[in-house]
């Protein structure tokens, strides 16, 4: 063996190690299972909201694919669990299962949208998909429960064994087991040469092809990947709070997912998941100190965070750690 | 014996312009052959025409007898058809070793493999350094692209596309903007491509022209004005004409 191969390897085998940190970050996230009582229905939320972030991620961070409308997925996700759980089954994996089905094909069919055009005409499709799927959840009542919201959801055990209890311990606990597995194959994915081909699209899709890229064909991958990421999220949320509003398809939804996504940083797998944990801290202490407010600090963060940040959309807290650790 | 690449009546028009027109032109296996013409001839409308960013109003393309006018540009890739910029298309923040490998990957058919990391293929890593080694590449390998000399990015910008493995390979104005004291790296690797790789020099560059290429072709306003051995051309009075501004009577 040259010593070139002895880089070439070394260096494509580094893209792909596990790093101190995140073997950190990972044994935090189960530790928190332990914690006394009280803490474990907002750490549930922060699971849920870091898969869809990290499934915004998928299309954002890596494919560039912008969108206003991702809380589609998460919304068809947490009706097709729903309603399988109160029309088929209780079993929450069957009904985890069926979420993931039901984004999935949702985003194959409307991945389509999103192929052509600029940034700007994929946040007007992407906006338009979710709005009309809101109206249509709307006028569906005999379906959807309409404006009361899909009621009378009674999730069974987990795995047949574990309750859900008030205090969220499992629903905790089966989010986050949840999140870790879908992590795993989302970092195997981006490690692989079909990630990287996402990357060298997002950068530039003239030169992506131009190197024997199939671009649309990745996209609509990529779209659909994401799409079944989001509707998994949006099935954790029905099972785990036993119900489901038309919140869940609100364009507040793919705004605060948005939100989440850029405060951590997009095009890195652990950006989704820093941002979900800051948004929701900070949602949750300003909410608690001045309700009426906490948008206006919200806001207030994001300003501050985006003149602080270098890279604007895909800096993040990766940004502002790496300018830490500068110093 | 099929010409390596073939183009019969092409033409194309935007509204009333016609950017290419009535084209019918010949690149041999194994040429070493040159495409000049003054600003606005025409080149990059053509070289879009060969690999598929644009769509023909009429004619045909034909790779090695197979009429591929009708192909998307990653399928002509495939087929071994493939193209350089002449300002750098690069993966800024990517570094050239995770660029040559996404070729490589593509070429291998691995592009939509999700289960295994890249470079997990031992011939993929192997074939990564090649490339790098053939371009001078290895010891840049892990940094950014956008970070590089601008002469070994014009050099990435070959490596690239030699990673495709190239049956045809279009070079469009390789040398362009890079500094004198980097230019030798690039000629070098030019005059280094394989004998079976087929090239067309898309060019402005005389010097590079006349050094390089064994026949060339003259565009002008869209069509083919003249094609031949470089002497030839050289003393070609409608050639002059056209780079000089000299008219021509008759």
């Amino acid at each position: 063996m040259t010593r070139g191969q002895t880089i070439a390897a070394q260096g494509l085998a580094r893209r792909a190690r596990w790093r101190a940190p995140e073997i950190v970050f990972w044994v935090l996230a189960f530790a928190a299972l332990l914690l006394p009582p009280g803490k474990h229905l907002l750490l549930n939320e922060v699971a849920i909201l870091a898969l869809f972030a990290l499934s915004l991620d998928l299309i954002l961070g890596y494919a560039g694919i912008i969108s206003l409308g991702h809380a589609a997925f998460f919304g068809a996700g947490a009706y097709a669990a729903g309603l399988f759980c109160k029309l088929v089954t209780p079993d929450p994996l069957a009904g985890l299962v069926v979420g993931i089905a039901a984004g999935a094909l949702l985003g194959l069919l409307t991945s389509f949208l999103v192929l052509r055009g600029s940034d700007l005409t994929r946040l007007m499709v992407t906006l338009g998909v979710a709005l009309v799927l809101h109206e249509v959840a709307n006028a569906l009542p005999q379906w959807t429960g309409g404006a009361d919201g899909l009621q009378g959801m009674v999730v069974g055990p987990l795995l047949g064994r574990f309750d859900f209890d008030l205090y969220g311990r499992t629903a905790y606990a089966y989010s986050l087991a949840t999140l870790f597995v879908l992590f795993l194959l989302a970092r195997c994915i981006v490690n692989s040469p079909f990630g990287l081909s996402l990357m060298a699209i997002r950068r530039n899709s003239l030169r992506a092809s131009a190197l024997g890229v199939p671009v649309n064909r990745r996209l609509v991958a990529v779209y659909t990947l994401a799409a079944a990421y989001a509707g998994a999220a949006g099935a954790l949320l029905a099972q785990t709070t036993a119900y489901v509003s038309l919140e869940v398809l609100e364009f507040q939804r793919s705004a605060d997912v948005l939100l989440a996504l850029i405060i951590g940083g997009a095009g890195w797998l652990y950006g989704g998941l820093a941002g979900a944990i800051v948004f929701k801290i900070l949602q949750d202490t300003l909410a608690s100190n001045a309700p009426q407010f906490w948008m206006f600090w919200m806001g207030l963060f994001l300003v501050v965070l985006a003149l602080v940040g270098r890279e604007r959309l895909s800096g993040g807290m990766r940004g502002l750690l790496a300018r830490v650790a500068r110093r | 014996m099929n010409a390596a690449l073939e183009t019969h009546g092409l033409a194309k028009r935007f509204g009333g312009i016609v950017a290419t027109n009535d084209v019918t032109f010949r690149l041999e296996r194994g040429a070493r052959q040159a495409l000049i013409g003054p600003n606005g001839a025409g080149k990059t409308t053509f070289v879009n025409l060969l690999t598929g960013v644009l769509t023909p109003s009429t004619g045909r393309v034909v790779l090695a007898g197979e009429d591929i006018t009708r192909l998307r540009p990653e399928a002509r890739v495939r087929r071994g058809l493939v193209r350089t910029f002449q300002i750098n298309q690069l993966f800024g923040d990517l570094t050239p070793l995770e660029t040559i490998a996404l070729a490589v990957d593509e070429r291998l058919g691995l592009g939509r493999d999700w289960r295994r990391r890249v470079g997990a293929v031992d011939a993929v890593s192997a074939e990564v350094e090649q490339v790098a080694e053939r371009f001078g590449l290895l010891d840049v390998l892990d940094r950014r692209t956008d970070t590089l000399p601008y002469g070994k990015q014009r050099l990435l910008e070959i490596a690239a596309a030699f990673a495709c493995a190239p049956q045809v390979l279009l070079l469009d104005e390789p040398a362009a903007g890079v500094p004198e004291a980097e230019r030798r790296d690039i000629l070098d690797a030019i005059a280094a491509l394989p004998a079976d790789v087929s090239v067309l020099l898309i060019e402005h560059d005389m010097d590079l022209v006349f050094s390089f290429a064994r026949r060339i072709s003259v565009l002008v306003d869209g069509g083919l004005l003249v094609e031949g051995e470089p002497e030839a051309i050289a003393a070609d009075s409608r050639v002059r004409a056209v780079y000089l501004g000299e008219r021509i009577d008759g």
